[in-house]
């Protein structure tokens, strides 16, 4: 159960686009990984590499003690892979195309109402895949990704179409996973959904891995300071700037909102005053060191 | 082996799910083979309708054999009305007009259809010498026995089926293997398909599979069709079509698959497809016999993979050779599948 996963030095360049510049990274069995980076960053193209769908033009990948690129079968049964774009066989319903999957694993047919299940699908199993929605068709990749119980899943942007039920759903599916000891990686967007799922991120941009850690060690070393708001009229705004540790405050209709980097002395003050009302605290979030990161101006 | 066999339904539930690929290689062939096979006389010669005007005495007083004979390939109405039988003639209810003038038979016939025009004339040419001779009283001293070199049977339809067949069966390979690799390699179920444990030979297979169960397909309705509705008649070496459809479908898959390889979208692989196999049917004798073709067609037809099917179908089917007929042409097919493939696996990619 679980593999192991070694990337050393990859390299891609495309003409004069060096769409992976040197991208080493290693993940433990039962590891749930992932790959957060803008647009045209070198997720995808760092995952097919780690996948065997490409060779390297350098660097080595291993998964356990095979080399992907070799398309060794015994591996290949043990990975499980969805990619960026759907890929299904023509107007095949939802039920033939797990099935016909499954025996391309080499899986017996009863998985398939298992997976229709997992991923929400029971009441369209025998529509056509042409005829599902966008996010409906990226369920049914997923469940094809893991029709066969593979011990190495790779998820290129899960998510990215689902709506917020089938986003939280899917969650629970590749928590399960994982938790079975299996390992996981995946490239996504969504700054929450990495922090949500993942053990270890690694923030790429312009096909470098620009830090990689737990997400919630990202998030400290950032050192940004918290917001902490309260309703209007709770507490007036000289008071809050004359608190110690507050840094800057902010006074606007929608409530009072004092920014710091020590919020335990503040909340307490505030308990003092009696001053709760409304109460929201707001954390650097893996978002704002993505932002400090990579910047807000648009990729390529 | 369950990968090569779910591979090969997912792709047959493919095919007969797509209503236009199934007109387009069913359908739409059978519509010609009603058109060639109903409009140019399906049953044998048709008959000649002649008026004939007042008393003639060669065909009147002719022995009953003779009559007997004439019969069958003259229908003969009388009238009174010369005018209005000439009329006639020039409208085309009739193909000839004749009367008896004197000792001279007056024959008028329509250009308009020159093979009838040709009949006529040769017939009543026939009908005066021997009436010519039958005077003198000698018995004939030359006789002529004609008969036509194919089956007694031959029609119409016995040189259309396998033509329109072969035709079916080329664009239905073709334009299968080339949307299914251009398909499956945009919408990356070829790179899905990398990184399954299935081998290379497996997908390869299943494909060929379904092409040729699909020309299988495609024959048994033609021949049936032919046989039930136009008469057509097998001769004995027929089954031989098996193998030489084989052949001939991996010769067209080949084809598809260059097209595929070649092509960026689906629109142009069928664009590519249609560019070689139309003209391939019309060069192959697919639609009309080549034999008045120039010198240059019949030498183009020659590197063209539907005029050796064709021909074996042809020897095989109707005109009654032994199995060895289509052995060359097996050869001839195979070897040109070889060679394309090998072009087309060289331009092959995974993805674009
Ligand atoms: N087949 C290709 N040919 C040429 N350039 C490519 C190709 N694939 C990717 N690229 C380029 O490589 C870079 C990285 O692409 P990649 O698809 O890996 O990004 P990504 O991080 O997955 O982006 P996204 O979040 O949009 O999916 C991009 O600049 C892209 O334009
Ligand atoms: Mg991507």
């Amino acid at each position: 159960m679980g593999a192991e996963i070694t990337a050393e030095g990859l390299v891609m360049t495309y003409g004069d686009v060096r769409a992976v510049d040197g991208v080493s990274f290693t993940v433990a069995s039962g590891e749930f990984f992932g790959l957060l980076g803008p647009n045209g960053a070198g997720k995808t193209t760092t995952l097919e590499m780690v996948e065997g769908l490409r060779r390297p033009q350098s660097g080595s990948v291993r998964i356990d003690d095979h080399i992907p690129s070799k398309r060794e079968p015994e591996l290949q049964r043990r990975m499980g892979v969805q990619l960026q774009a759907s890929s299904f066989f023509e107007r095949l319903t939802a039920r033939e195309q797990l099935d016909t999957f499954g025996a391309l694993y080499g899986v017996a047919a009863g998985r398939t109402d298992e997976m229709l299940e997992q991923v929400g699908l029971v009441d369209k199993a025998d529509d056509r895949t042409e005829d599902l929605s966008g996010g409906q068709k990226q369920r049914l990749s997923i469940a094809c990704a893991l029709i066969h119980d593979p011990d190495v899943v790779f998820l290129d942007e899960p998510t990215a179409a689902l709506d917020p039920q089938a986003r939280r759903n899917l969650w629970d599916v590749l928590r399960s996973i994982n938790d079975s000891g299996r390992t996981v990686i995946l490239t996504t967007h969504y700054m929450d959904e990495a922090e949500a799922l993942c053990d270890r991120v690694a923030i790429m941009d312009a096909g470098r891995i620009l830090e990689l850690d737990t997400p919630a060690a990202l998030v400290r070393g950032l050192d940004a300071p918290v917001r902490i708001s309260v309703a209007p009229g709770t507490l007036d705004a000289d008071e809050a700037r004359a608190m110690a540790g507050s840094d800057d405050v902010a006074d606007e209709e929608s409530g009072l909102t004092i920014t710091t980097r020590d919020p335990a002395r503040i909340l307490t003050e505030l308990a003092h005053r009696d001053a709760l009302d409304g109460l929201s605290v707001k954390g650097a979030s893996l978002e704002d060191v993505f932002l400090d990161l990579t910047g807000r101006e648009y990729r390529a | 082996m369950v990968a090569f066999k779910s591979l090969a339904v997912a792709m047959l539930k493919g095919f007969f799910r797509d209503k236009m690929a199934v007109f387009f290689a069913v359908i739409f062939p059978l519509m010609f083979l009603a058109l060639f096979g109903g409009l140019l006389g399906g049953s044998g010669g048709s008959e000649i309708d002649v008026e004939q005007v007042g008393k003639v005495s060669v065909l009147d007083d002719a022995p009953k054999e003779v009559r007997a004979y004439l019969k069958e390939s003259l229908d003969i109405h009388r009238t009174s009305d010369e005018k209005a039988a000439i009329r006639k003639v020039r409208t085309g209810d009739a193909d000839a007009m004749i009367t008896q003038r004197g000792d001279t038979l007056v024959v008028r016939f329509s250009q308009a259809d020159q093979v009838k025009a040709a009949t006529v004339q040769g017939t009543f040419q026939g009908i005066v010498q021997s009436a010519n001779i039958a005077v003198t009283g000698q018995q004939p001293k030359y006789a002529l026995e004609a008969d036509q070199v194919e089956d007694d049977s031959l029609s119409t339809i016995q040189f259309f089926t396998p033509g329109l067949m072969g035709w079916a069966i080329a664009s239905g390979a073709t334009f299968g293997a080339a949307t299914n690799l251009v398909v499956w390699r945009k919408n990356g179920l070829l790179r899905r398909l990398r990184l399954a444990p299935v081998p290379t030979w497996a997908v390869v297979l299943a494909r060929i599979a379904v092409s040729v169960a699909i020309a299988a397909v495609q024959a048994a309705i033609f021949i049936g069709v032919g046989v039930g509705l136009f008469g057509l008649q097998l001769t004995g070496s027929w089954p031989m079509i098996v193998p030489l459809l084989a052949a001939g479908t991996l010769s067209f898959m080949a084809i598809g698959l260059l097209a595929g390889a070649v092509a960026k979208s689906e629109e142009a692989a069928v664009g590519i497809a249609n560019f070689v196999v139309l003209p391939m049917a019309f060069l192959s004798g697919s639609f009309f016999p080549l034999d008045g073709a120039p010198g240059w067609v019949t030498a183009v037809s020659e590197v063209l993979p539907l005029k050796h099917l064709n021909e074996g179908m042809l020897d095989t089917m109707v005109r009654g050779e032994g199995p060895g007929a289509a052995l060359l042409p097996i050869v001839i097919l195979l070897g040109f599948a070889v060679v394309v493939s090998a072009v087309a696996s060289r331009v092959f990619r995974w993805d674009d």
